[in-house]
């Protein structure tokens, strides 16, 4: 039980993340909905090159003893995956900006000129 | 003829060096920026050519980034391009040239335009990418590159407050889309140590979590493709980006068609057609399922045009049912398959993703001509474009004949094969599709007629037929609409065929990697 904590977290972080994307009215929160989500994923590549006591991937920095490493490629596909991720939040609050410069609110309810 | 073993890197390369170099030789001078953009994609045009040459002669090309030897760790992307890629290449790459030419004269009133060359040759090299690569995280990776450029590029008419609005419901549920595609890719990841598709379709074992892994791949890229119920994004975004944007778009939008078509054929290639659950074989509920969506874009997507005022929102939701179109041919391909008519459904499928983009392309096209002369996009506010803009008008009628499947233009050609091979499966569907296409007809003969023909308006009385460039670059579409519809067996033997057999025969895909020893 222990060990599935950390996939207990990804899968409370995604649904806390989608039910901020579908019931909240601010765009912001929209916002850190999706941050939620983003951070839900990258938690699960990481849990998933997890082992336990294991140390990081550094060959020659390894420390005496230890001969279980975590699996870096996991890692750098998070790395990756956050660095595609501050691009996203980043472009979403520059739309956030323009649209409460436009209608004056960030209630989604109000920001609404597009037609049905 | 020898072509370089590194040319699927340089397809991808090129843009992205292009795309950063724009800024530079756009402070030296506008026209030189706008030559030297046409360049770059011309010249990624002709590699596109020369690498569709080398697949379609030499069978599946592969490029291998980071260790070619497997005694080590293997820490590696592949680029894995068959048939089906340079086709979806193709299509793409004529696309971006056609926008990029008809931009000079359509855009030249915009300011920014450094950054809208930048963007359009980052979404040219992301979508390329998503295209070519043999890699889930690499294909995760373009995929994202793709939706942050285009998402920029609905926005960039930033002063009108609807663009914005289209772009921000554009990055939600793209980056929504994106996210769960990484966890599905996680998933599989987790189970089998390998992110290269070949291994991947290889080791699949149709476990619970690859269950799960398969709805969230199909769901996320459906909904990046615009499938109903999942559309909702789709006509805004379309109908509020600049007419070059909303072409380049639609081809955005078929690359992760692609991605789809790859999941479902190649990487569950291997347990499509041998597990079923409890008695249905599992490409039949899948190819249902799928057929069930796409008959629903269909009916939404033409009834919402038929009420719709605005031109390009019209086109979109229009371009909707074109979407739902190809989903019904693939769907009846994958529930009818290994049966002559699954395979004909999935020729036609696949070749109405070319004609999709030609199609609703030029309509856009057609779109920006009228809103660049008369700054109109209100049907109800138009009337007697005829009188002063003869060649749009032409090129109007083709693309409208085209879209709602009439001979000799290419959409009839599509559409056939995907009537016969949709009635063979169940004759319901093809009654729907056949009346989706009349409705579609309907509806573009009210539009022209609404537009093109009536009395003169006062209003419009001065209005001048759009620059010769841009004309070029409608026609060039044109060209291609009538050239495919007179000759369609020269296109379907030629490309589609092998792209049909490419996506049916994932097992030479696989074999390419796992079992070559590369």
């Amino acid at each position: 039980m222990i060990f599935n904590i950390p996939y207990i977290a990804v899968v409370a972080l995604i649904l806390i993340g989608l039910y901020a994307i579908i019931f909240k009215r601010n765009l912001i929160k929209i916002v850190i909905g999706v941050t939620l989500i983003e951070s839900g994923v990258n938690l699960f590549l990481i849990t998933l090159g997890y082992r336990t006591g294991s140390v990081a991937p550094i060959y020659t920095s390894k420390p005496q003893g230890a001969n279980i490493m975590a699996l870096p490629v996991p890692q750098a596909l998070t790395l990756t995956s956050i660095v595609i991720g501050v691009a996203v939040l980043a472009l979403m609050l520059s739309l956030v900006i323009f649209i409460y410069r436009h209608y004056g609110t960030l209630d989604v309810k109000k920001v609404r000129r597009l037609k049905e | 003829m020898n072509i370089p073993e590194y040319t699927p890197a340089l397809v991808v390369a090129i843009p992205l060096l292009g795309a950063f170099l724009t800024p530079l030789v756009g402070r030296v001078n506008d026209k030189l920026r706008n030559i030297f953009v046409i360049l770059i994609l011309a010249i990624n045009a002709m590699l596109v050519a020369l690498l569709s040459y080398d697949v379609l002669v030499n069978g599946i090309q592969t490029y291998i980034f980071g260790a070619k030897d497997l005694s080590y760790p293997i820490v590696r992307i592949l680029f894995e391009v068959d048939a089906m890629s340079v086709f979806m290449a193709i299509i793409g790459s004529i696309v971006l040239l056609v926008a990029v030419i008809y931009s000079w004269a359509f855009m030249k009133e915009n300011t920014g335009l450094d950054k809208y060359y930048t963007l359009i040759l980052l979404l040219t090299a992301g979508m390329l990418g998503m295209m070519l690569t043999g890699d889930m995280f690499n294909f995760f990776v373009f995929l994202e590159i793709t939706s942050i450029s285009s998402c920029a590029l609905i926005a960039f008419r930033t002063d009108s407050a609807e663009s914005i609005e289209a772009a921000f419901k554009y990055i939600v549920v793209s980056a929504i889309g994106a996210l769960f595609v990484l966890f599905a890719i996680a998933l599989l990841y987790g189970q089998y140590d390998a992110l290269n598709i070949a291994a991947l379709s290889n080791a699949i074992q149709y476990t619970f979590l690859d269950k799960i892994a398969l709805v969230l791949l199909i769901a996320a890229l459906g909904m990046k493709s615009g499938i109903a119920p999942m559309h909702m994004w789709l006509p805004d975004s379309y109908g509020k980006a600049p007419a070059t944007i909303s072409l380049v778009l639609v081809s955005a939008t078929l690359a992760s068609l692609y991605g789809a078509l790859r999941v479902i054929f190649t990487l569950y290639g291997n347990v499509l057609s041998t597990i079923s659950n409890s008695g249905i074989p599992l490409n039949v509920s899948i190819g249902w399922l799928i057929i069930a969506l796409a008959v629903v874009s269909i009916i939404i997507g033409v009834i919402m045009a038929l009420i719709q005022s605005d031109f390009k929102r019209l086109i979109a939701y229009g371009a909707v049912a074109e979407i739902g179109y190809m989903f019904l041919a693939i769907g009846t391909g994958i529930a009818a398959l290994g049966t002559q008519y699954g395979e004909t459904a999935l020729t036609g499928g696949i070749f109405h993703i070319m004609n999709d983009a030609m199609d609703v392309g030029l309509l856009f096209l057609v779109a920006g001509a009228i809103y660049y002369s008369t700054k109109e996009s209100s049907l109800n506010k138009m009337g007697g474009f005829a009188r002063n803009m003869k060649y749009t008008t032409i090129l109007f009628i083709i693309g409208f004949l085209a879209v709602s499947g009439i001979p000799p233009m290419n959409g009839f050609a599509s559409k056939l094969l995907i009537y016969e091979s949709t009635f063979m499966l169940n004759p319901i569907l093809a009654i729907i599709a056949i009346l989706g296409s009349i409705l579609l007809l309907a509806i573009f003969v009210k539009v022209f007629y609404s537009a093109f023909m009536g009395p003169e308006i006062p209003r419009f009385k001065n209005v001048k037929e759009v620059p010769k460039s841009m004309l070029f670059a409608m026609g060039i579409i044109a060209c291609i609409i009538i050239f495919f519809g007179l000759f369609p067996e020269l296109v379907i033997t030629n490309i589609v065929e092998p792209a049909k057999n490419a996506l049916m025969g994932y097992s030479g895909y696989v074999s390419q990697i796992v079992g070559g020893g590369i």
